[in-house]
C-alpha cells in the first residue's frame, strides 16, 4: 500500500478544516491563536509533501518561512493579548466590540 | 509498508490531538494536546525526508511557540474552564470543512495536474540539511534576511507590549487593587471611545 | 474678402454676447447701440461682399474641421455666392433697421439688454443658415433661428399666452425638423457627403424615388419653418412676441428660410418636377387660405401675419414651378415691405397702448402722419401696384404660373392678389382713416420717436424702388447660380391685358376696402353671424381641430403614462431598487456588530463563496476551451 501525495493532501485538508472550525467556534482569544497555529501546520504538511513528491526544495523553503512567520505572530499576538488583558481583565472575543460599526 | 503504518498512525494521532485542541474547554488540555500534535507533525517531515524541517518544527513550535504560550497563559486564569457561547456548531463544521477542501483544491490543483519543472531539484547525494542550507543561503538569501529582521521586530514588539506595567504583578496585587486598576483602565477606554 | 465674410458672420454674435453680459441688468442704452453698430458692420461687410459677387466672384472658406469621424467629414465651411449674398443683404438690412427701431420700441422694457442679446443671436443663426456650405451647417443655423424664435416669442415670459405661443412654435418646428433631418440623413446615406457642391453634382445619379423622398422630406422641413399648411398655426400665435421680432423673424427672415432651402436645393427639385408641382399647389392653397383668414381678423398683427403666410405661399408657387430666382426675388422684396408694415404696426401699437383691434382705432392719420405714409407705402407695395416692389415680384409669379400653363394656380393667385389688396387696405383704412374711435377709450396717440421713423425710412425707400431698380442687376447676378429662366408672355396683347387687368382688379379691391372702412364702420350683424364669416374668423377651426385631435388625446395619453407607467412601473422600479438596497442594509447591519468572532465567520463564508466561484469559472472556462479545441 503506497502512500501518495493525495494521502498527504487529504490529511492537510482535514487538519485545515479542524483549524478553521477552531477559528470559528473559539471565543477565547488564546484558543483562537491555537487554532491559527493548526491552520499553519496543516499547510506546512502539504508543502513538505509536495516538495517530497515532486523532488523540489521550494516547498520546504515555504514551510520554513511559514514557521518563521508563525513564531513572529505568536510573539506579537501574545504581547497584544497581554496588553488587552491588563486593560480589561478579559480575553473574550464577544466583549471586544470596540470596532462596532 | 512501514511508511503506510507510520503515516496512518501519525495522521490519526495528529487529528485527534488537534481535535482536542479545538474542542476542549480546558486551556491546559488544549495547550498540551497542541504541543503533542506539533511533535507528531514533525514525524511527517521526517517521513518525507525533510529532516531539517522536522527538527525546526520541534525546536520552534514545541520549544519556542509552546513555551511562549505557556508563559502567556500564566497571565490568565487557566484553572477555570473556558466558558464560551456556542452557536450553530454544525454550520461551523460544514463551513470549515468546505473552506478547507476548496483552499487545498485551488492551491494544489495546478501543482498536481500540470507537469511543473523543479526549480531546485532534490539531490539525494547531499544531506537534507546541507541542501536546504545551500538553497536557503543562495536563492532565498533575501527572504531569509527579511525573515530574520521580521523575527527581531516581533521580538522587540513582544517585549514592549508585554513589558508595559511589568512593575505591577497581577498575581501579587490585592483583589481590590486589581478591580480598581481595571475600573480606571475601563474608564480610559470609554473615554477613548467617546472620542 | 474672407475677413468681410467673418465680419458679416460674427459681428452679430459679438453683439449678442456683449448684450448678453448685461442680460440681468436694467436697461443700458449702450447695449442696444453697440448691437446695432455691430449689425451695421455686418451690413457693410455684406454690401462689400455683394459688390464682389456682382463682379462675378464667389467666396468659399473652410474655417475649421467640425466633424471628422470615419468617412464623415463636415467642416465649418461658409460660402458667399449669388444666392447667399442676396439673403445676407436682406437679413443684414432688415435686422439693422429692426435693431435701431427696437432701441426706441423697447425703450421702456425691463428686458432691454436681454432683448438685444436674443435679437443679435438670431441674426447670427440666420447668417449661419444662409452662409453655410453644407446641409448640416444649414441645419445648425436652422435650429439656432428656431431657438431664438422661441426665446423671442416668449420674451414676455410672464404672459401665459406668450409662453404658450413660444412652445407651440418650437414644437411644430421640431416636427418639421425631424423630417428635414431624415432628408439630410438620406442624403448622407446615399451620397456620403453633405457639402452642397458634392451633393448637387452627384444627386442626379441616384434612383428617382430616393431623390423624390429627399425632396419631400426637405420640403416638410421647409414647411415647418415657413409655416405652410398644415403646420401654419404657430405663425399667427407667434405674434405674441414684441413687434420688432415679428418684423424681423416672422416676416422678413426666418420664415423665408424654407423658401431659401428650396431655392438652395434647386438642383434636387429640378429633378423631381412632380414634387415641385405639389409644392406650387400647396403654396397657392396657402396663399388663398391665409388671405381669406386675414379678411375678417380683428387683430392688427395677426392680419399682417396671415399676409406673410399668404406671400410665403406665393414664393413656394414660384419655387415649385422652377422659377427659383423669382421666388428669391419676391422673398427679398417682401422682406422689405413686410418688415416696414410690421414696424408701422409697432408704432401704432405704441401709440394705442398695445391695443391690437383696428376697430378700436381710426383717424390716426392726423397724429401719426409719417407712420401713415410708410404703412400705406408698404401696403401699396404689398398689393402690387406699379411701380412699387410688389408689382415686379408678385406679378412675376403670376406670369410664371401663366407661362407654365398652370391656369388654376394662376387664377387662385390672381384672386388672392385681390384679397391681399383688400385686407391690406382694410387695415390701413381702419387704423388711419374714419372717426377717432379710440377717444372713447381715453387714448391720446402720439407719433413714435423720430429716430425710429428714420430707421424705417430705408425700408420705405426699398419698398418703393426694390422692384424697379434691382430686378435686372439681380437677375443677371443670381442666374449665375440659379436656372436662368425668363418668363415672357409672347403675345403682347395677352401681356398687357393681364398686367392692366391685374392692376385694375387690385385697385378695385383697394377702393372697395376704402369705401367700406374709411368712413364710419358699420358692423353687419347678419354677415358676422354667417357661417363663412365664422369659419374665417375662427381660422377654419383648425386650431380647435388640432386641439381636439392632437392636444387633448396627447394630454390624456400623458396623464395615462404618468399615472400608470411612470408612477406604477418606472417609479416603482426605481423605488424598489432603492428599497432593496435599503432593506438589505437594514437587515445586514447587524453583521457589523464589531464582534471579532462573527467577523471571522463572515470571512470564512466570503472565502467559501469566492472559492466556489473560482472553481466554477475555471471549470466553465476549461469546458469551453476544450470544446473549442
Amino acid at each position: 500500500m503506497e502512500i501518495t501525495l493525495t494521502h498527504y493532501l487529504v490529511l492537510s485538508t482535514v487538519l485545515f478544516a479542524i483549524g478553521l472550525i477552531g477559528v470559528m467556534r473559539r471565543k477565547n482569544l488564546l484558543m483562537l491563536f491555537f487554532a491559527t497555529e493548526i491552520l499553519l501546520n496543516a499547510v506546512n504538511i502539504g508543502m513538505a509533501a509536495i516538495s517530497h513528491f515532486r523532488g523540489d526544495y521550494t516547498g520546504q523553503m515555504f514551510a520554513f518561512f511559514i514557521i518563521a512567520i508563525a513564531a513572529s505572530e505568536v510573539a506579537v499576538g501574545l504581547g497584544l493579548l497581554i496588553v488587552w488583558y491588563k486593560r480589561t481583565g478579559k480575553i473574550d472575543l464577544d466583549q471586544m466590540t470596540s470596532m462596532r460599526g | 509498508m512501514f511508511e503506510a503504518i507510520a503515516f496512518y498512525l501519525f495522521a490519526t494521532l495528529v487529528t485527534v490531538m488537534f481535535t482536542i485542541t479545538v474542542m476542549t474547554s480546558q486551556a491546559l488540555y488544549a495547550l498540551t494536546a497542541m504541543a503533542a500534535g506539533m511533535i507528531f507533525i514533525s514525524a511527517f517531515f521526517f517521513i518525507l525526508g525533510a529532516d531539517f524541517l522536522g527538527a525546526i518544527q520541534i525546536i520552534v513550535y514545541t520549544g519556542a511557540v509552546m513555551a511562549i504560550y505557556a508563559f502567556g497563559m500564566m497571565f490568565f486564569d487557566t484553572t477555570r474552564n473556558v466558558i464560551e457561547k456556542r452557536s450553530n456548531p454544525q454550520f461551523v463544521v460544514v463551513l470549515g470543512g468546505l473552506a478547507a477542501v476548496l483552499v487545498v483544491f485551488i492551491v494544489l490543483a495546478p501543482i498536481v495536474t500540470t507537469n511543473l519543472n523543479a526549480n531546485y531539484p532534490i539531490d539525494l547525494a547531499v544531506g537534507n540539511t546541507q541542501a536546504i542550507g545551500m538553497v536557503l543561503f543562495t536563492k532565498y538569501l533575501l527572504p531569509f534576511e527579511l525573515a530574520a529582521v521580521m523575527l527581531l521586530v516581533a521580538m522587540i514588539a513582544g517585549i514592549v507590549l508585554a513589558g508595559k506595567k511589568m512593575d505591577k504583578s497581577l498575581t501579587l496585587m490585592a483583589e481590590e487593587d486589581i478591580a480598581l486598576m481595571h475600573a480606571s483602565s475601563a474608564t480610559e477606554i470609554t473615554q477613548e471611545e467617546a472620542y | 474678402m474672407e475677413v468681410y465674410l467673418y465680419i458679416a458672420l460674427f459681428a452679430p454674435l459679438v453683439g449678442s454676447l456683449f448684450a448678453g453680459l448685461f442680460g440681468a441688468y436694467p436697461k443700458m442704452l449702450f447695449t442696444g447701440v453697440i448691437a446695432s453698430g455691430l449689425l451695421f458692420a455686418s451690413f457693410v461687410s455684406s454690401a462689400i461682399l455683394l459688390n464682389y459677387v456682382l463682379a462675378g466672384h464667389t467666396v468659399h472658406v473652410e474655417m475649421m474641421t467640425w466633424i471628422a469621424a470615419g468617412d464623415l467629414y463636415i467642416p465649418f465651411g461658409f460660402v458667399v455666392d449669388q444666392v447667399s449674398v442676396t439673403m445676407m443683404m436682406v437679413v443684414s438690412v432688415v435686422s439693422t433697421v429692426v435693431h435701431v427701431y427696437s432701441i426706441g420700441y423697447m425703450a421702456h422694457d425691463k428686458g432691454f439688454n436681454r432683448f438685444f442679446s436674443y435679437l443679435s443671436a438670431f441674426v447670427f443663426s440666420m447668417m449661419v443658415l444662409v452662409m453655410s456650405d453644407n446641409f448640416l451647417g444649414l441645419f445648425i443655423g436652422w435650429e439656432g433661428v428656431g431657438l431664438c424664435s422661441w426665446l423671442l416669442i416668449g420674451f414676455w415670459y410672464h404672459k401665459e399666452s406668450a409662453t404658450w405661443a413660444a412652445n407651440e412654435a418650437f414644437i411644430m418646428n421640431r416636427i418639421a425638423d425631424l423630417a428635414m433631418l431624415i432628408g439630410i440623413f438620406m442624403m448622407y446615406w446615399n451620397l456620403g457627403s453633405l457639402q452642397y457642391d458634392v451633393v448637387f453634382a452627384n444627386i442626379a445619379m441616384l434612383p428617382i424615388h430616393i431623390i423624390t423622398w429627399i425632396g419631400i422630406f426637405l420640403f416638410i422641413g421647409a414647411m415647418g419653418k415657413s409655416a405652410q399648411f398644415p403646420l401654419h398655426t404657430w405663425l399667427a400665435d407667434a405674434m405674441e412676441g414684441p413687434t420688432p421680432v415679428s418684423a424681423l423673424i416672422h416676416a422678413a427672415t426666418m420664415v423665408t428660410a424654407g423658401v431659401y432651402l428650396v431655392v438652395r436645393a434647386n438642383p434636387i427639385y429640378g429633378l423631381i418636377p412632380e414634387v415641385g408641382t405639389a409644392i406650387a399647389s400647396l403654396g397657392a392653397f396657402v396663399a388663398m387660405f391665409a388671405a381669406t383668414m386675414a379678411l375678417v381678423n380683428r387683430d392688427m398683427k395677426r392680419i399682417i401675419a396671415y399676409s406673410t403666410l399668404s406671400q410665403l405661399g406665393y414664393m413656394f408657387v414660384a419655387a415649385g414651378l422652377g422659377a427659383y430666382w423669382v421666388a428669391l426675388f419676391h422673398l427679398m422684396a417682401h422682406a422689405f415691405f413686410k418688415a416696414l408694415l410690421f414696424l408701422g404696426a409697432g408704432n401704432v401699437m405704441h401709440a394705442m397702448h398695445d391695443e391690437l383691434d383696428p376697430f378700436k382705432m381710426g383717424g390716426l392719420k392726423k397724429s401719426m402722419k409719417w407712420t401713415w405714409i410708410l404703412m400705406t407705402l408698404a401696403s401699396v407695395a404689398l398689393a402690387g401696384i406699379y411701380p412699387l416692389a410688389g408689382f415686379f415680384s408678385k406679378d412675376l409669379i403670376l406670369e410664371v404660373a401663366f407661362v407654365e400653363h398652370h391656369y388654376v394656380l394662376y387664377t387662385v393667385l390672381l384672386l388672392t392678389a385681390g384679397l391681399t389688396a383688400f385686407y391690406s387696405f382694410r387695415l390701413v383704412a381702419l387704423i388711419f382713416h374714419g372717426n377717432e374711435r379710440h377717444l372713447e377709450h381715453g387714448i391720446h396717440p402720439h407719433e413714435a420717436y423720430t429716430f425710429m421713423l428714420y430707421a424705417m425710412a430705408p425700408l420705405g425707400v426699398l419698398a418703393v424702388i426694390a422692384g424697379m431698380a434691382f430686378k435686372t442687376p439681380y437677375y443677371l447676378m443670381v442666374t449665375h447660380l440659379l436656372p436662368a429662366m425668363t418668363y415672357h408672355i409672347h403675345n403682347h396683347t395677352t401681356f398687357w391685358i393681364m398686367t392692366i387687368g391685374t392692376q385694375l382688379f387690385v385697385i378695385a379691391a383697394i377702393t372697395y376696402a376704402y369705401k367700406k372702412y374709411a368712413k364710419a364702420v358699420k358692423v353687419d350683424k347678419k354677415v358676422e353671424s354667417g357661417f363663412l364669416y365664422q369659419l374665417l374668423y375662427n381660422q377654419y377651426f383648425i386650431p380647435k381641430i388640432y386641439d381636439e385631435v392632437f392636444s387633448k388625446p396627447y394630454l390624456k395619453l400623458s396623464k395615462l403614462a404618468w399615472k400608470e407607467i411612470d408612477l406604477k412601473i418606472v417609479d416603482a422600479t426605481v423605488d424598489g431598487i432603492a428599497n432593496i438596497v435599503y432593506q438589505t442594509g437594514e437587515k445586514t447591519h447587524t453583521m457589523q456588530n464589531g464582534n471579532l468572532s462573527s467577523m471571522l465567520r463572515w470571512m470564512v463564508i466570503g472565502l467559501v463563496v469566492l472559492l466556489v466561484l473560482a472553481v466554477a469559472f475555471t471549470a466553465g472556462y476549461n469546458a469551453v476551451n476544450l470544446q473549442a479545441m
